[in-house]
């Protein structure tokens, strides 16, 4: 019986646990065949050990070009989308005025609307309106998708702040400028970083909306697309892995810095 | 998504602010150059596949709008069956990721300890891999003579689903249940994450008042937290049906051509066979059929204030 008893206390660690591994599971799969030597065209058998792609990444043709056409849109459409939803989140917090309710839902229609669809009417009116599909084309698209997101992230941190410190700060006769930067950036700065973070990998990552308002450009995510069809290169793997590392590593670098800074000042 | 990027409160909100007087147009100055842009690139092209969605004519002589209402009622009656699909691989993603989403961020919420922030960043790391490069990787794991596949077969599983056409003989790559896993695994983060954070809000003393009061874990489960959950799993539900319901990458790398989703039609509607007021015709309804279901879900879960 005991074994049952454990069983049932740990039920949630255990279905939580294998919940983990089913999201893992893939992830592990493209490392683990990033050092595969595929023979024929297809990489999704296992054949022998080869460090071949970690050593020559961009062996494979067009394979960087489109990775960093794609990391160019992600840093422009990050910038755009964290500068013009920074704004809109301060006007609707800090702010009354007409026409909020139809702002808040213009902001939130877009997350709420399937990504064909969005995909596809920008893709009618660039055809009304003669415009060349590509870079500029594709940046708009994204700057579009990824303010929606900007703009809640940095409403959830602004709306949290305690508005006593501006006032303090003013009634220590900082003008508005100075109590902007000095009190009201810093603080509401961890929702903007939150904000530009899923911005860029929403921006980086995205390939429907792309895929619809690209025209010739190849940006990474339909590099990988096309190559689904016509063979995949160990290379795609290796890449990926990397992009996991450096997400892992970015993210246990912010958390070790935060902590520093809360114990610092304790 | 508001739930997801939503951060505990640091100090309590004070509810009203004082009106400054200095800038009455501050907040629209503030306000125009964003507000601008998703007006001209996403209500207006809205506007645009609405118009042409009603007309008519040919790519070499160009369309006219005739309010040609019947390409929606064509567009209906030629594609009802990938809609059906959508809304049913949708949907039975949307209940497997509640079902494996919710013990997952009840572990992170409550059992975690010093571990929470490490399996955190396990659930959102992989979002920074490409997508579709771990899309891809389901084809590894579903292989034909893959372990999972054999594993199932051996286990007499791939009977049962076979039986109840989720699988056809021995396969599981290009039939429903592998674009059914790729649409569960793809939407799962969107799932755990407002759930996270709805169960995070929860007061521990909640569960051990209920322990108090002579509640097995079950009853506490059913009674407390679940309920005080509930605006998580509205949230999660939307998140993953929505974007589950238009995918139409899952089912082009993991199904074939007995599992395509209204996505994969608008696709080669407006990409291959450029038959723009058809495509057109279809993301509407698409659309209107998702506001339509969301509204009366939202309506019936009772958290009308979560929008």
């Amino acid at each position: 019986m005991p074994f049952v008893t454990w069983f049932k206390r740990h039920l949630v660690v255990i279905a939580g646990l294998l919940t983990l591994g089913y999201l893992l599971l893939p992830n592990i799969v493209v490392t683990v065949f990033s050092f595969n030597n595929p023979k024929g065209r297809f990489n999704y058998a296992w054949q022998q050990f080869s460090l071949d792609a970690w050593k020559d990444p961009c062996g494979v043709a067009d394979l960087c070009g489109s990775l960093s056409v794609s990391l160019q849109i992600a840093f422009w459409a990050t910038l755009g989308a964290t500068v013009l939803g920074t704004m809109i989140a301060f006007a609707l917090v800090r702010y009354r005025f007409r026409a909020r309710g139809a702002v808040n839902s213009l902001i939130f229609l877009p997350m709420a609307m399937p990504e064909v669809v969005m995909a596809a009417s920008l893709l009618t009116l660039f055809l009304n309106m003669g415009a060349q599909l590509g870079f500029w084309t594709v940046l708009i698209a994204h700057i579009m998708f990824c303010l929606s997101f900007v703009v809640t992230a940095v409403k959830a941190r602004v709306m949290s702040m305690d508005p006593h410190l501006e006032q303090a700060a003013q009634d220590l006769y900082a003008g508005p400028v100075q109590t902007f930067l000095r009190i009201t950036l810093p603080i509401a700065a961890p929702g903007i970083a939150a904000g530009a973070l899923l911005s860029f990998a929403l921006s980086f990552d995205d390939f429907i909306i792309t895929n619809f308002n690209a025209g010739s450009t190849v940006t990474f995510p339909m590099f990988v697309w096309g190559s689904a069809q016509r063979g995949t290169p160990v290379q795609i793997n290796v890449i990926g892995t990397a992009m996991f590392l450096i997400a892992v590593l970015f993210v246990l670098a912010s958390m070790v810095i935060g902590n520093r800074r809360t114990k610092q000042k304790a | 998504m508001a739930a997801v990027t939503e951060a505990p409160p640091l100090a309590p909100t004070p509810e009203k602010k004082p009106p400054r007087k200095r800038g009455r147009w501050t907040p629209y100055w503030l306000l125009l150059p964003g507000i601008l842009w998703l007006l001209v690139f996403f209500a207006l092209p809205m506007v645009y596949q609405a118009s042409t969605s009603v007309q008519t004519g040919s790519l070499e002589e160009g369309y006219k709008v005739t309010w040609h209402f019947a390409t929606y009622w064509d567009a209906l009656s030629e594609y009802w069956p990938q809609f059906l699909r959508s809304v049913l691989y949708a949907g039975a993603a949307t209940i497997l990721c509640l079902a494996l989403g919710y013990p997952l961020a009840y572990l992170i919420a409550f059992r975690a300890g010093r571990w929470r922030n490490l399996i955190m960043i396990l659930v959102i790391a992989p979002f920074f891999t490409s997508f579709l490069i771990r899309t891809l990787a389901w084809k590894t794991i579903l292989a034909d003579s893959g372990p999972v596949v054999s594993t199932l077969n051996s286990l007499h599983v791939l009977d049962v689903t076979s039986w109840l056409g989720m699988t056809s003989g021995d396969r599981v790559l290009a039939t429903p249940l592998a674009v059914i896993c790729g649409l569960t695994y793809n939407f799962l983060p969107f799932m755990i994450l407002p759930l996270y954070s709805s169960l995070e809000r929860i007061d521990g003393r909640l569960h051990e008042a209920a322990g108090d009061l002579y509640a097995k874990p079950i009853t506490t489960f059913r009674k407390v937290t679940f309920p005080l959950s509930m605006p998580g799993v509205v949230s999660g539900t939307l998140l993953t049906f929505i974007p589950a319901a238009g995918d139409y990458v899952n089912a082009e790398l993991l199904g074939s051509t007995d599992t395509r989703m209204i996505g994969n039609v608008i696709q080669t509607q407006f990409l291959r066979i450029l038959d723009y007021p058809t495509a057109a015709a279809l993301s509407f309804i698409l659309m209107a059929g998702i506001l339509f279901m969301v509204t009366f879900y939202i309506r019936r879960s009772g958290t009308e204030d979560l929008v």
